[in-house]
């Protein structure tokens, strides 16, 4: 299809469904259906096999028209995430049951996978799930789990069989955050407010028909929707977006407090933050052409640093202001924004970012070993039953 | 600012890269390169004709019809990124850039003879000079007098241009090296060997009149590309420490499973890529003659020159005692990085340069 006719299918849409007078969700249904939702995705699914890099077009368009958004920054976990995963582990059945009402937004979904003893380990899940006839009971507990309270599904990663090695014997499932055994409790953060949730898991009960995968796979699938994750990071293509456009903006509104000192830290950060921006330019080229480039993990441990960095900054170019914090009350945001709120909370938010999503030790560990070749790490639980790993 | 800036390598980029890699592969062995050092520079000639005249590279940035390529700044980004990861010994910057970028509005049949390989020019700057510095123009009273130094490139150039002071503006003259007295160095990076110039009473040729925005232009280009010689250079020290620390064992191990290496080696890949981006977005901004060219060379310009530094930094200490000897070439790389730290405007210098570009004033 070319960018032409692209142009027209949209034309043609917003004609057939008027964004002023059509229901939110009726026209978003809508125009998943016309294959205009994620254009990459295939045909029945959203999508009309298109390049991704034509994505962006669509969404400039549906924005001009004025057409309702599908608020994805409400439901990163699901589009960035689940759906990818879905997509190419999940049956037709699985497929045409959650993929529409994900992107609509109308289910958003979490992510069940750290545990209290699974961080960067991830693999040492012990979340339990036995299979139960045509179902899985399910015991134990996730953390870290963003937007619990308003998700209607999770995708989840049980121990399905301890007597495996620890790598196999996990199961992926997609979960129902409305059964009974699912009790979910804010965790509140230094920033104050609880973006993240504990979720305990007291026989859960998940059909059989919402296992992602076969049993024992779930540690592949769980890599494919992790993989996802660090892509997703850093989309943005703009000169000074993000942080840097924060602190820049900061420094231009602040003359008073302009030292010699400040003003090089900064112009520095500036530098590596607008070689970020290029770096991912390129890498999204690259990926374009159907070359995926190994610069995704490299480029999440910058974005970490940078943003630490500046948003550390920004406090001492405020001085006096930068003692101050907006508020300590607890709440429970419906998305994260790095760069939302005040200068104290954008310092705090942004020790998460190298924690997250793989913390930058471990991306480290991912670089060099996989990028670079460099020998792996010793790794003494790796062939043994995972019920014998010293815990 | 451009978002659309190609900066991928096309499939003529990509052949050219090969075939530059070959032939220095062949002839620029980094033992031969460590005796410049010790004064056997018979490599530089021997190397120098084989790039400008053979494969013909002192041509592509000057028009067809004026005897080149036509080619473009993403090209002799190619190029430079293969000098800068074998510390070619050759003046290709200094003559087929920046010489060449002076000469592109000037007239003068000299332009064409650099493009062939005939003739080898510098310009009469110290290397230290940045694209918004000072220009110290020679004066002309019956004849040029004056001195400039360190001027990169002038040892291995024919012909000299020099900036010269006159009522209307500056003016580069054209001036036969054997017009000159060329004093050699001793320079921290003898693969790009600096001489000191005096002239008395020399005259030249006048080629360009009004020429300070010529001047500037050549001295921007050659910092936007010296980029690319950086990003090669920082490539070849990662290239170079990652295969070493996959076969130097200790304590029965082999020492690049360690993590605290691994951990500074996924750092330094990390930081190589991003400068070689950089290098790569200033480079076709310069082909493009985009708007959003000062930024971008002094964006590429302020982080691939402390990169390169790092770099060469990392290389010697991560392959321990071997990385401190004269035979290991580790060092060309370090004296190479330091010096064009330095050349063409100090990181320092282009930050502050960025400054008001970018509407981050003091």
């Amino acid at each position: 299809m070319t960018l032409e006719e692209l142009h027209r299918k949209v034309t043609d849409f917003l004609t057939s469904y008027d964004p002023a007078t059509t229901d939110r969700v009726d026209f978003l249904r809508a125009r998943f259906d016309a294959g205009l939702a994620w254009v990459s995705y295939p045909e029945g699914y959203g999508g009309l096999g298109l390049p991704q890099a034509l994505q962006p077009e669509v969404d400039r368009l549906f924005a001009e028209a004025g057409a309702p958004s599908n608020r994805p920054e409400t439901n990163g976990i699901g589009l960035g995430m689940a759906a990818p995963t879905i997509l190419s582990y999940g049956t037709t059945k699985q497929k045409d049951r959650f993929l529409r009402p994900l992107w609509t937004g109308e289910e958003i979904w979490c992510q069940l996978f750290s545990e209290p003893g699974a961080g960067s380990d991830l693999a040492n899940v012990a979340t339990r799930a036995v299979r139960d006839g045509d179902e899985w009971v399910v015991n134990g507990q996730k953390v870290w789990t963003s937007g619990a309270h308003n998700a209607r599904f999770a995708i989840l990663v049980a121990r399905t069989d301890p007597d495996q090695p620890k790598h196999f014997g996990l199961t992926y499932f997609l979960c129902d955050m409305t059964d009974p055994g699912v009790d979910i409790r804010p965790l509140r953060q230094i920033t104050a407010e609880a973006e993240f949730n504990e979720v305990f898991l007291t026989d859960v009960r998940i059909p059989d028909s919402q296992r992602l995968g076969a049993v024992g796979e779930g540690w592949k699938v769980a890599n494919a929707t992790l993989n996802n994750e660090r892509v997703s990071i850093g989309r943005s293509a703009e000169r000074e977006s993000g942080m840097v456009g924060v602190v820049a903006q900061t420094w231009r509104e602040h003359p008073e407090q302009h030292t010699p000192e400040l003003h090089d830290r900064l112009l520095k950060l500036w530098v590596e933050a607008e070689v970020f921006r290029i770096t991912g330019a390129r890498l999204r080229q690259k990926l374009a052409q159907g070359q995926p480039g190994p610069e995704g993990s490299a480029m999440k441990l910058t974005f970490a640093r940078t943003s630490q960095q500046l948003s550390g900054l920004e406090l001492e170019i405020l001085g006096e202001d930068g003692l101050r914090y907006s508020d300590w009350t607890m709440v429970r945001p419906d998305h994260v924004d790095f760069t939302g709120r005040d200068a104290g909370y954008r310092y705090l938010r942004a020790k998460g970012n190298s924690i997250e999503g793989g913390t930058s030790e471990i991306l480290r560990n991912v670089v060099a070993e996989r990028v670079l070749g460099l020998p792996g790490e010793h790794r003494v639980d790796k062939d043994i039953p995972w019920k014998e790993i010293p815990r | 600012m451009s978002g659309d800036l190609d900066l991928l390598p096309t499939e003529v980029e990509e052949d050219l890269r090969t075939t530059v890699r070959d032939l220095l592969t062949d002839r620029c062995d980094p033992t031969v390169v460590t005796g410049v050092y010790d004064g056997e520079r018979a490599i530089v000639d021997d190397l120098w004709k084989a790039l400008s005249v053979e494969l013909g590279l002192a041509g592509l940035l000057v028009p067809e019809e004026r005897g080149g390529h036509g080619a473009s700044a993403r090209e002799a980004a190619v190029v430079l990124r293969e000098l800068g990861r074998t510390t070619a010994p050759v003046p290709f910057l200094t003559s087929a850039v920046i010489a060449t970028t002076v000469l592109l509005d000037s007239d003068a049949e000299l332009l064409t003879e650099l493009a062939e390989g005939a003739r080898t020019a510098a310009l009469v700057v110290p290397w230290s000079t940045d694209p918004d510095g000072a220009i110290c123009a020679i004066r002309n009273q019956g004849g040029l007098s004056g001195s400039v130094t360190s001027v990169a490139g002038a040892l291995e150039a024919d012909v000299l241009l020099v900036p010269v002071e006159s009522a209307g503006g500056l003016e580069i003259h054209a001036v036969a090296a054997t017009d000159a007295v060329i004093a050699p160095v001793v320079s921290l990076d003898m693969t790009r060997q600096l001489a000191d110039i005096t002239f008395e009473g020399a005259t030249g040729t006048l080629v360009l009149a009004d020429a300070e925005a010529a001047v500037r232009n050549a001295l921007r280009t050659g910092a936007g590309l010296l980029a690319s010689e950086q990003a090669g250079l920082a490539q070849w020290c990662l290239e170079e420490t990652v295969a070493y620390l996959k076969v130097r064992r200790q304590f029965g191990r082999i020492v690049g499973g360690f993590q605290a290496l691994k951990h500074r080696l996924a750092d330094l890949y990390s930081s190589v890529e991003s400068a070689s981006a950089a290098a790569q977005y200033a480079a076709a901004a310069l082909a493009e003659g985009d708007a959003d060219i000062p930024v971008a060379v002094a964006v590429a310009q302020s982080y691939c020159s402390d990169l390169a530094v790092l770099a060469a930094e990392e290389a010697i200490q991560l392959h321990g005692g071997i990385g401190m000897t004269w035979e290991h070439p580790a060092h060309l790389y370090l004296k190479r990085a330091k010096s064009d730290q330095i050349a063409l405007g100090t990181p320092g210098i282009h930050r502050a340069a960025l400054a008001p570009l970018i509407d981050l004033t003091p």
